[in-house]
C-alpha cells in the first residue's frame, strides 16, 4: 500500500471494483504480522521513553556508575542462541522440515528460559552486593530496565509455550508455520531490545 | 500474497450457542461494543455526581456538609481521571470503534475476536480496580488528575497510601486493555475491509477513530512509564520523580529525582489525550452533520489530512501544559509555535463542517441538533486554547477558572455532544428502533443551554483570577463577592444539566420497549452498516456475502439519481464524477 498514492487519490471519482481477491490499498500480510509489528513498535515506545528517562536522570547529579555483572554478557550469548536457533526453525518450517523445525522451536524456548534464570541471578547478585532497587538511581534503572525485558521476554515464553505444545502433538506445520514466524520476529526485536538496553546500562 | 477478506472465512465466525457466549464472554464485536460503552456510561455517572458534590461546595460552602477538603480533591481527582480516560477514551474506541469499525468497514468482525473480548474484561477490571479506592483506607487519591509528584504520593495528600497505589495499578491495566483493543482496531482498519472499500473510501468516523487509535497506541505508553516508575518510587523507595523532601518534618529517603519529568511523561500522554478524545468525535461529527444535511462532506481529503495532521502534531505540543514549570522560554517559544501551528488543520475542520451544511438540506433532527452544537462549543473551547496556547496569556490565567472552563468546553461539553448525536444517530441500528424525537430534543435544548449557562461564566471567574483546585475561596482582596453569585449560579446550571441527562436514559429505556420501528436505513445514509440485510445487524453482520464497495462515503443529492443518498454498495456512474471533480478542481 502506498500511503501517498492512497492519501492523494479522489474517492469522489466513480471507478469500478477491481478483478481478483486481494484487498485494495491493504499490506500484503497477514493479520497477525501486521499487530505483532505495531505491537513491537509500541514496545519500542515503552523502551525509548524509559530510555529517555535514563539518560535525563543521568545528568542529574547524584549518579553513581554500576559495574555491571559478567554474568550479562553470558545471558546476552543465550538470547543471541535462542534467537538463532528460531531462525533456522522457521527456515526448517518453510522447507517443510517438521522434525528440524520442532527441535530448534523447542531449544530456542529453552535457551530464552535460561536467559530469564540468568537475569534473575544477575538480580541477586546486586542484591547480595548491597546494590538494590533504592539503593541509587543507577541500581533502579538497572532493575526496572531489565526487569521490563524480562516481563516482554516472559509474554514471549508463553506464546512460544502454546506454539510448543502445538508442536509437540499433531498439528500440522502449516498450522504452526505463522506462529512460528511471529516467534522468530518478536525474538529477534527482543535480542535488538537487549543489546541496545545492554550498552545504554554498560555506558554510563 | 494476496490477502483472504477474514469474512469470507466462515469458520472464523465463533457463532455464540448459549446466553453466556452471546451476551457476556462474547466475541461479537457489537456486544462488546455495548459492554463498553454501557461500563464507560456507568463510571461517567460516578464520575458525574463526583461533579455535582464539587459544585455544590462551590456554589453553597456553607450550606452543605457532603464533603471535606480531603474529600473535595479526591472527588476532583476522580472525576478528571474518570472522565477523560475511563469514559471517553474507552466509550469512544472500545464502544463506538468496536461497535463500528466492523460495520463501516464491510467485515463480519474484529480479525481477532478473542482478544477483543480479553480486551473488554481488562477493562472492566481496571475501572474495579478504580472504584476499589473508594473503599479502601483513605480513600482514592486526591492528587488531581495529573497525579503530579511529589505531593501524590506524599504523606497529608488524601489518598496517598492505598488511593494513588490503585489508581496506578488501574491505569496500568488500563493500558494493557487499550494495547489489545488498539491493535485489533487499526489490524481490522488495514487489512479486513470489504472489497472496494478503500482507505479513502471509509467514512470519516473511521479515519478518526484509526488515528486516535494510534495516537493511544504511541502516547499511552508514557503514562504507562510513569505509572510504573511511579509505583517503583512509591512501593519500593526509589527517587525516578521524588526530590529530597521533608513532610510533616521529617526528611523522607528520596533524593535527586526530577518532578518535572514527570511532568513531561505525563504531558506527552496528556496532550495526545486530547485528541484520542477529539479526533473520534470529528470524525463521527462530521458523517452526522453530512448525513443529516444530505450533503458530501466539504473536502472530504482535506479532512482526512488533517486527522492524520493534528495526530501528528500532537505530540510535540505537550509542553504547553508545563508553562509555569519554569522551563526556558525558547521552549516555550517553541511550544507556543507547535501550539499555534496544530490549529490551522483544527480551523480547517470547523470550516469544512460549517461549510458542509451550507446550502445543505438540513434536518433538523436531534442527532443534528447536537452536531451542530459541538460546532458551538468547540469553536468556543478553541478559541480559548488560542488564548493559553500562548505564554504571556497563559501565566496570569494559569490555574484559574479560564483553564477549567476551557478544556471543559473543548474536550468535555464537546466530544459529550458527539457522543449524544453519535448515540441518537446510530441507536435505530443497534435496537432497531427509533428513539423519541421530543424527548431528545428537550434534552438537547437543556444540555445545550445548561453547558453553555455553566462554562460561559467560568472564563470571566478566570480573568478575575479565581483558583482552581480550591475548596473554598475564603475572602480576599482581588475576588469581589459578586464572584460567589456566579458559582451559585454556575452550580444550580451545573445541577439542572446533570438532571436534564435523566431525559436521555428514560429516552434510551422507553424507546427500547416502545420505539417506532427504524427500518434497516432510517436517515437515508449511504454508508455500509446502514445496509446490513437485518437491524439490528446479526452475528456476523452481512448474511451470506460481504458487501462490495462501488462508491465513497459522500454520495448526497446527488443529481439525476433518484433518492438523495446513494449507498456505498450500489454500482454505476450516474455522472457523479464530472460533478464532484469540476468542483473540487
Amino acid at each position: 500500500m502506498s500511503i501517498y498514492k492512497e492519501l492523494s487519490s479522489k474517492p469522489w471519482e466513480y471507478r469500478a471494483p477491481t478483478e481478483g481477491t486481494a484487498l485494495e490499498s491493504a499490506f500484503d500480510l497477514a493479520p497477525e504480522k501486521v499487530a505483532l509489528r505495531l505491537f513491537m513498535v509500541v514496545a519500542g515506545v515503552i523502551f525509548s521513553l524509559v530510555g529517555v528517562t535514563y539518560y535525563v536522570r543521568l545528568d542529574l547529579g547524584d549518579w553513581v556508575p554500576l559495574s555491571d555483572p559478567g554474568l550479562l554478557w553470558w545471558n546476552t550469548g543465550l538470547l543471541v542462541v535462542g534467537s538463532v536457533c528460531l531462525q533456522i526453525s522457521r527456515n526448517a518450517a518453510f522447507a517443510d522440515n517438521r522434525a528440524k523445525a520442532r527441535s530448534m522451536f523447542i531449544l530456542s524456548g529453552l535457551f530464552s528460559a535460561a536467559f530469564v534464570t540468568g537475569q534473575w541471578f544477575v538480580w541477586q547478585q546486586l542484591t547480595a552486593a548491597g546494590l538494590g532497587v533504592n539503593t541509587n538511581p543507577a541500581s533502579a534503572f538497572f532493575f526496572l530496565l531489565t526487569g521490563l525485558h524480562l516481563v516482554h521476554v516472559l509474554g514471549g515464553l508463553w506464546v512460544w509455550s502454546k506454539t510448543a505444545f502445538r508442536l509437540l502433538g499433531k498439528a500440522d506445520l502449516a498450522t504452526v508455520k505463522l506462529s512460528i514466524e511471529l516467534c522468530t520476529s518478536y525474538w529477534h526485536f527482543l535480542l535488538v531490545l537487549w543489546v541496545l538496553l545492554f550498552a545504554a546500562l554498560a555506558n554510563t | 500474497m494476496a490477502y483472504v477478506p477474514i469474512a469470507d472465512q466462515a469458520q472464523e465466525l465463533h457463532d455464540p450457542h448459549s446466553f453466556i457466549t452471546k451476551y457476556v464472554w462474547s466475541q461479537d464485536h457489537k456486544v462488546i461494543a455495548i459492554q463498553y460503552g454501557g461500563t464507560a456510561i456507568m463510571v461517567g455517572l460516578v464520575a458525574l455526581c463526583l461533579s455535582v458534590a464539587m459544585r455544590l461546595q462551590l456554589g453553597f460552602p456553607d450550606s452543605f456538609s457532603l464533603i471535606d477538603p480531603s474529600s473535595y480533591y479526591q472527588a476532583v481527582t476522580m472525576h478528571g481521571m474518570i472522565m477523560v480516560v475511563y469514559l471517553l477514551t474507552a466509550l469512544f474506541l472500545g464502544g463506538f470503534g468496536n461497535y463500528l469499525i466492523p460495520l463501516m468497514c464491510g467485515t463480519r468482525d474484529m480479525v481477532f475476536p478473542f482478544l477483543n473480548m480479553l480486551s473488554f474484561w481488562v477493562y472492566l477490571l481496571s475501572v474495579l480496580i478504580l472504584l476499589s479506592s473508594f473503599f479502601v483506607t483513605g480513600g482514592p487519591t486526591g492528587a488531581g488528575w495529573t497525579l503530579y509528584p511529589p505531593q501524590a504520593i506524599t504523606g497529608g495528600t488524601p489518598g496517598s497510601d492505598g488511593g494513588i497505589f490503585l489508581m496506578l495499578v488501574s491505569l496500568g491495566v488500563f493500558i494493557i486493555a487499550f494495547t489489545m483493543g488498539g491493535l485489533n482496531y487499526v489490524t481490522t482498519i488495514f487489512q479486513a475491509r470489504a472489497k472496494g472499500m478503500t482507505m479513502m473510501r471509509l467514512p470519516l468516523s473511521v479515519w478518526g477513530i484509526l488515528v486516535a487509535t494510534v495516537l493511544g497506541l504511541f502516547a499511552f505508553p508514557a503514562l504507562l512509564v510513569s505509572a510504573i516508575m511511579m509505583t517503583f518510587d512509591l512501593k519500593l523507595g526509589t527517587s525516578f520523580f521524588m526530590p529530597a523532601i521533608m513532610a510533616a518534618g521529617e526528611q523522607l529517603d528520596y533524593n535527586g529525582g526530577s518532578p518535572i519529568l514527570f511532568q513531561h511523561l505525563f504531558w506527552f500522554f496528556g496532550h495526545p489525550e486530547v485528541y484520542i478524545v477529539a479526533l473520534p468525535a470529528f470524525g463521527l461529527v462530521s458523517d452526522v452533520l453530512s448525513t443529516h444535511a444530505r450533503k458530501n462532506i466539504f473536502g472530504y481529503r482535506m479532512m482526512v489530512w488533517a486527522i492524520v495532521a493534528i495526530g501528528g502534531l500532537s505530540f510535540i505540543v505537550w509542553a504547553h501544559h508545563m508553562y509555569v514549570s519554569g522551563m526556558n522560554p525558547y521552549f516555550g517559544f517553541f511550544f507556543a509555535t507547535t501550539t499555534l501551528i496544530i490549529a490551522v488543520p483544527t480551523a480547517l475542520k470547523v470550516y469544512n463542517w460549517v461549510l458542509t451544511l451550507w446550502e445543505g438540506d438540513i434536518r433538523l433532527n436531534t442527532p443534528m441538533l447536537f452536531a451542530i452544537g459541538f460546532i458551538f462549543t468547540f469553536i468556543h473551547g478553541g478559541l480559548t486554547g488560542l488564548f493559553l496556547g500562548n505564554v504571556v496569556i497563559d501565566l496570569p490565567l494559569s490555574d484559574t477558572y479560564f483553564v477549567v472552563a476551557h478544556f471543559h468546553m473543548v474536550m468535555g461539553v464537546s466530544p459529550v455532544l458527539v457522543v449524544f448525536a453519535a448515540l441518537y444517530h446510530w441507536y435505530p441500528k443497534i435496537t432497531g428502533k427509533m428513539m423519541n424525537e421530543t424527548l431528545g430534543k428537550l434534552h438537547f435544548w437543556c444540555t445545550f443551554l445548561g453547558t453553555y449557562a455553566i462554562y460561559l461564566p467560568m472564563h470571566y471567574l478566570g480573568f478575575l483570577g479565581v483558583p482552581r483546585r480550591y475548596y473554598a475561596i475564603g475572602s480576599t482582596d482581588f475576588i469581589p463577592a459578586s464572584a460567589q453569585t456566579l458559582n451559585e449560579n454556575i452550580t444550580i446550571a451545573a445541577i439542572f444539566v446533570a438532571l436534564a441527562q435523566i431525559l436521555f436514559f428514560i429516552n434510551v429505556f422507553w424507546s427500547l420497549r416502545s420505539g417506532k420501528p427504524a427500518g434497516g436505513n432510517p436517515w437515508g445514509a449511504t454508508t455500509l452498516e446502514w445496509q446490513t440485510p437485518d437491524t439490528p445487524p446479526k452475528h456476523g453482520n452481512w448474511g451470506e456475502k460481504l458487501p462490495v464497495v462501488h462508491r465513497w462515503a459522500y454520495d448526497y443529492s446527488v443529481p439525476g439519481y433518484k433518492d438523495d443518498f446513494i449507498p456505498q454498495t450500489v454500482a454505476g456512474d450516474f455522472g457523479v464524477s464530472d460533478d464532484h471533480d469540476s468542483k473540487e478542481s
